[in-house]
């Protein structure tokens, strides 16, 4: 599959009926051509849903690995957010002590990894990766500094929108996630197939954080918001008190 | 009310930033009785190891979980001990596979080789063909398992529904 004559990236028109469902062999992100299973998915029996995932206790956590400006000495360049928000099952019900692990670009747009080879500066005092527990209302925070926007190979003048990416676990094994969260207004959200591989608007839309005034500290940093939303917390036939 | 589900995306090629900064792979300790290595390889549809890939394995009855990257070779590895079998089904492990390229992660299993009766009795198992299973039963490779993972192609690996 090639890219349009000017370079431009396929984008294929929106489907509502995706849903939440990202299209996994989207032909606009060409990684996907021979990584993107093929076959048909085997269905698993039901009871799958009840298969409680793995629990990460406080101790796998540093008092500041929430914290990405505060890993070094000196604070990283760039513009200080807060990005907070609850991770929740599709009924609602808060996802309290699971681990939310993140990790992103610098404020030039540059990862702090040996394959990154984006001529933007690196940022010593930014290594781009923090991870908490959610609190009882399903709550995780982080304070950063906003990702720079960064060139990449899937098409000619390839660029992704800012983003920050999420690995979310649940209380059950298939609420299992990872995803990237997005900041409000991007010009670039058309031209990306990461973020056009969702092809329900409606669903691209929740991957945007918002902008919020309350949570923005006066004279100190932006606030963020952005839930996030799991499968259901099993499948209904298991007692609450048993999980 | 249900609330719409976040759509899933990519751990693209950097993942390593945030997920592998310490060593997740021992399910067991290598010194406990019984500890072997379970290694394979991620190739994708031209048969090309896939360097970027992250491979997270769970024994749900023992509890136990870890998370190994891909090296140069496309290789991951992990450390433990056989899981116990229950209610009838056959010992082991459930697989996610995170790659560049995959927007979602993937559900695979590891079987082991040397439960022939139980995995002859697994429902999940007799429902598939031999070719199928071949795919989701580890091999035996001088003391320790080998597992490899294709995703796509003739002898692609067997995913399931998530």
């Amino acid at each position: 599959m090639s890219d349009y004559a000017d370079g431009s990236p396929i984008v294929l028109p929106d489907d509502p009926s995706f849903g939440p469902e990202v299209q996994v062999d989207y032909p606009g992100y060409r990684s996907t051509r021979w990584r993107a299973p093929q076959r048909r998915l085997v269905t698993l029996p039901e009871e799958m849903h009840d298969v409680a995932g793995p629990v990460f206790g406080a101790e796998t956590i540093g008092e500041l690995d929430h914290d990405l400006t505060r890993q070094y000495d000196g604070e990283p360049l760039g513009e200080r957010i807060i990005v907070t928000g609850r991770v929740l099952d599709e009924d609602g019900r808060p996802q309290r002590g699971v681990l939310v692990e993140v990790w992103q670009a610098n404020a030039a747009g540059r990862y702090h990894h040996v394959v990154d080879q984006h001529p933007a500066p690196l940022d010593p005092n930014f290594a781009g990766a923090g991870r908490c527990l959610t609190d009882d209302e399903g709550r995780y925070r982080f304070v950063t500094v906003k990702p720079g926007a960064y060139p990449w190979g899937n098409h000619e003048n390839a660029w992704r929108p800012a983003h920050i990416h999420f690995s979310v676990f649940g209380r059950q094994f298939l609420q299992r996630l990872v995803t990237q969260m997005y900041f409000p207004g991007d010009p670039l959200f058309p031209y990306d197939p990461i973020f056009t591989s969702v092809r329900d608007p409606r669903s691209r839309e929740l991957l945007v954080a918002r902008l919020d005034m309350g949570l923005t500290k006066p004279e100190w940093a932006l606030g963020f918001e952005w839930d996030i939303v799991l499968g259901r917390d099993g499948n209904g036939t298991t007692p609450m008190e048993n999980r | 009310m249900t609330l719409p589900r976040t759509a899933s995306q990519t751990v693209g090629p950097y993942y390593e930033i945030g997920l592998c900064r310490r060593p997740d792979n021992e399910l067991a300790a290598r010194d406990v009785a019984g500890a072997f290595e379970l290694s394979g390889r991620l190739f994708d549809g031209e048969g090309a190891p896939i360097v970027d890939g992250m491979i997270e394995a769970w024994d749900a009855v023992g509890r136990r979980w870890g998370r190994s990257g891909t090296d140069g070779d496309g290789r991951f590895s992990f450390w433990l001990t056989k899981p116990d079998a229950q209610d009838g089904r056959a010992p082991r492990l459930d697989v996610y596979v995170f790659a560049r390229g995959l927007l979602r992660h993937q559900l695979t299993r590891v079987y082991f080789p040397d439960e022939a009766e139980a995995n002859g009795a697994d429902p999940v198992l007799s429902s598939l063909d031999d070719a199928e299973r071949a795919t989701l039963t580890a091999e035996q490779d001088d003391g320790s398992l080998r597992f490899d993972i294709r995703m796509q192609g003739e002898q692609a690996t067997v995913f399931f529904e998530h």
